[in-house]
């Protein structure tokens, strides 16, 4: 019996043993947490050999996937770079340190004040973020396969693509569709407004290919759907790889994003993280990622470094934003709003 | 003490991943946020997505497993029947592809049946009509059969080479014909590898989340589909540790009703 209780005692012991020590390069190390393909690998080895601190790199499809391994604080993560309405949740569930700017001479810069203003929407005081990403999410359509006219989230229900559509796979994307080709808020909590998504959701069910996130890109490369909806920063690279797509922001206006890096709290090497972000913040490293992952970069210096003109005045890439109207960026909306959201789209999904 | 010692491995690690989990589940399945004893998180499977949800998963599951059973008898039977050299040959064929990762072989079937898909392409070659089976409980089926066949192979394969031929060979001897000796013989005989392969199939695919998130586009909401998005999306570990512990007796009965008519215990031995 003794033996035992001793035994379950060392169990216990050894599961609560963490990982100790700084560990990695030189100077120790950097945990990344990013969305999946979001940067130039290149990126990180430069980052490296520059300063000896070794970067662990690990990779998020959704924001909501994110949120609880940062939250179960089981890993502990040194940059992360959730979306807008995800940094006001970390915010005002304290799970973010203040950057200390005077460590991030790039990050002021070079990143234009436009994005820092359109950032206090979710991070009011400024103090907490620094943005890496933004662009919109729209339509990507296979001018092959689709005869009539997009610029409506209208053509999504139409019967005539059935099978032929690409949906998102996560709850926010998906009810933004639905809740702006009803003509409301994106940040709804009004449960009519809701219902009704909900209903034109299901409603959309069947004529739905399949829910996806970043296999919507591969699929439309390939020309397995005529219509996807999809984030701005994939369309430079589908039409590269098919120059059948076209990327089309819907007139009933859309979601406008930014991705920037935060600092968790419990940041092991808060300091290492700080010059990662000031590093990815250098003209010539953020333009190396925009050339790779062609996402729209808040960088001013980057946008000055890219040679291609056609790129460089995309208008996908770098839209002019006063002509859309009902641009919105996700808020957060609490754990009340968050609960209705995830049971509503459960219900689409179940269906 | 020597046995002891040597069972202390096993004691450990069946503390550490079985026993530490399980009540974890337990905790968070009969708790609310606010750590107060309820039974809410259980009683939530009666809601109309759960239960669809569960229904469709033990419906998608049955299918596979009876398919799974009809095509891995004769197969079974045949390696059975074979020479020593031959057979171990084949199973090792059979055996192969669970050497590559399973998520691997599953995203394979997705490129294979998609609408462009190779297996389409030929089709369209060959001016066939296309297999439109890719996100449907179809395509689902399909990849629990793939990718659990093997697990019922294995077990009907080592109780029918148990099986002395003699016992066999007495029963033709008697007069029995054909048919008469499989039913009232080999059959018979094979009941613990058919239990053993039945649970080795229905368990898992009754909780796959992989194959129907890959193979189903995200569109056919199974029991385990449910279950992983309340830990990695929601973040509600209450309501996913309350219908996992609904999965959990729903294994359990099974599991119970096996042993019934498994009376020897021989089938649990691969």
């Amino acid at each position: 019996m003794k033996k035992a209780f001793l035994t379950l005692l060392l169990a216990v012991g050894a599961l609560s043993l963490t990982s100790c020590g700084s560990g990695g390069g030189e100077n120790g190390e950097v945990v990344v947490y990013n969305w999946g393909e979001y940067i130039d690998p290149d990126v990180l080895t430069s980052f490296e050999e520059e300063t000896g601190i070794k970067v662990i790199y690990d990779e998020f499809e959704t924001n909501e996937i994110m949120y609880p391994k940062v939250e179960a604080g089981a890993s502990e993560y040194d940059v992360v770079c959730p979306s807008d309405y995800m940094i006001k949740k970390m915010i005002d569930n304290d799970m973010l340190a203040k950057i200390n700017f005077d460590n991030v001479p790039n990050a002021k810069e070079y990143i234009d004040q436009q994005y820092y203003d359109q950032s206090k929407e979710f991070d009011p005081t400024g103090e907490y973020s620094v943005p890496y990403c933004w662009g919109t999410v729209g339509i990507l359509y296979n001018k092959t396969m689709v005869d009539d006219p997009v610029d409506s989230w209208d053509i999504l229900w139409n019967e005539k693509y059935a099978d032929n559509i690409l949906m998102q796979d996560s709850v926010r994307d998906a009810f933004m569709v639905a809740l702006k080709r009803n003509g409301a808020s994106m940040n709804s909590l009004d449960e009519a407004e809701l219902n009704a998504a909900k209903d034109a959701l299901i409603e959309q069910k069947p004529l739905v290919q399949a829910y996806v996130i970043d296999q919507v890109r591969d699929k439309m490369i390939g020309n397995e759907a005529a219509l996807g909806v999809i984030y701005s920063g994939e369309a430079i690279y589908t039409q590269r790889e098919n120059p059948d797509l076209e990327y089309v922001i819907p007139k009933e206006g859309t979601n406008v994003w930014i991705d920037s890096w935060v600092i968790p709290k419990n940041a092991p090497n808060k300091e290492n993280a700080e010059k990662f972000i000031d590093y990815m913040c250098r003209p010539e490293i953020a333009l190396k990622n925009f050339e790779y992952i062609t996402y729209s970069t808040p960088n001013t210096g980057a946008r000055e470094l890219i040679e291609d003109e056609d790129i460089k005045n995309s208008k996908i890439a770098f839209p002019d934003l006063s002509q859309y109207d009902n641009l919105e960026t996700f808020s957060y909306l609490g754990e009340e709003g968050d609960a209705l959201y995830n049971a509503l789209w459960k219900e689409v999904k179940s269906e | 003490m020597n046995k002891k010692t040597l069972a202390f491995p096993y004691v450990f690690w069946s503390a550490a991943f079985i026993v530490i989990p399980l009540c974890m589940v337990f905790y968070y399945g009969l708790t609310d946020d606010t750590g107060a004893f309820t039974f809410a998180n259980i009683a939530t499977i009666a809601t109309a997505e759960h239960s669809k949800a569960l229904l469709l998963s033990i419906e998608l599951s049955l299918i596979s497993t009876v398919i799974c059973f009809l095509l891995a008898y004769p197969l079974a039977m045949i390696l059975s029947a074979m020479k020593v050299g031959q057979h171990s040959f084949i199973v090792l064929i059979f055996i192969l592809p669970m050497w590559m990762n399973f998520l691997l072989r599953t995203l394979a079937w997705q490129t294979l049946l998609e609408k462009t898909g190779v297996i389409n392409s030929i089709l369209a070659f060959l001016h066939l009509p296309a297999l439109e089976i890719i996100n449907t409980p179809a395509a689902i089926i399909l990849g629990m059969v793939y990718n659990f066949l093997p697990f019922m192979v294995l077990p009907l394969y080592n109780a029918l080479v148990k099986i002395d031929e003699n016992v066999v060979n007495a029963a033709r001897d008697l007069g029995a014909n054909k048919v008469q000796t499989f039913l009232r013989i080999t059959l018979p005989l094979s009941v613990p590898g058919i239990i053993s392969g039945v649970t080795m199939v229905f368990i898992p695919a009754l909780t796959t989340f992989v194959i129907s998130t890959l193979l189903g586009g995200s569109k056919i909401l199974l029991i385990g589909n449910v279950i992983e998005q309340e830990f990695t999306q929601t973040g509600n570990w209450h309501l996913g540790s309350g219908l996992s512990i609904v999965l959990m007796i729903f294994i359990i009965v099974n599991m119970v009703a096996e042993a019934f008519f498994d009376k020897d215990g021989e089938g649990t031995a691969l």
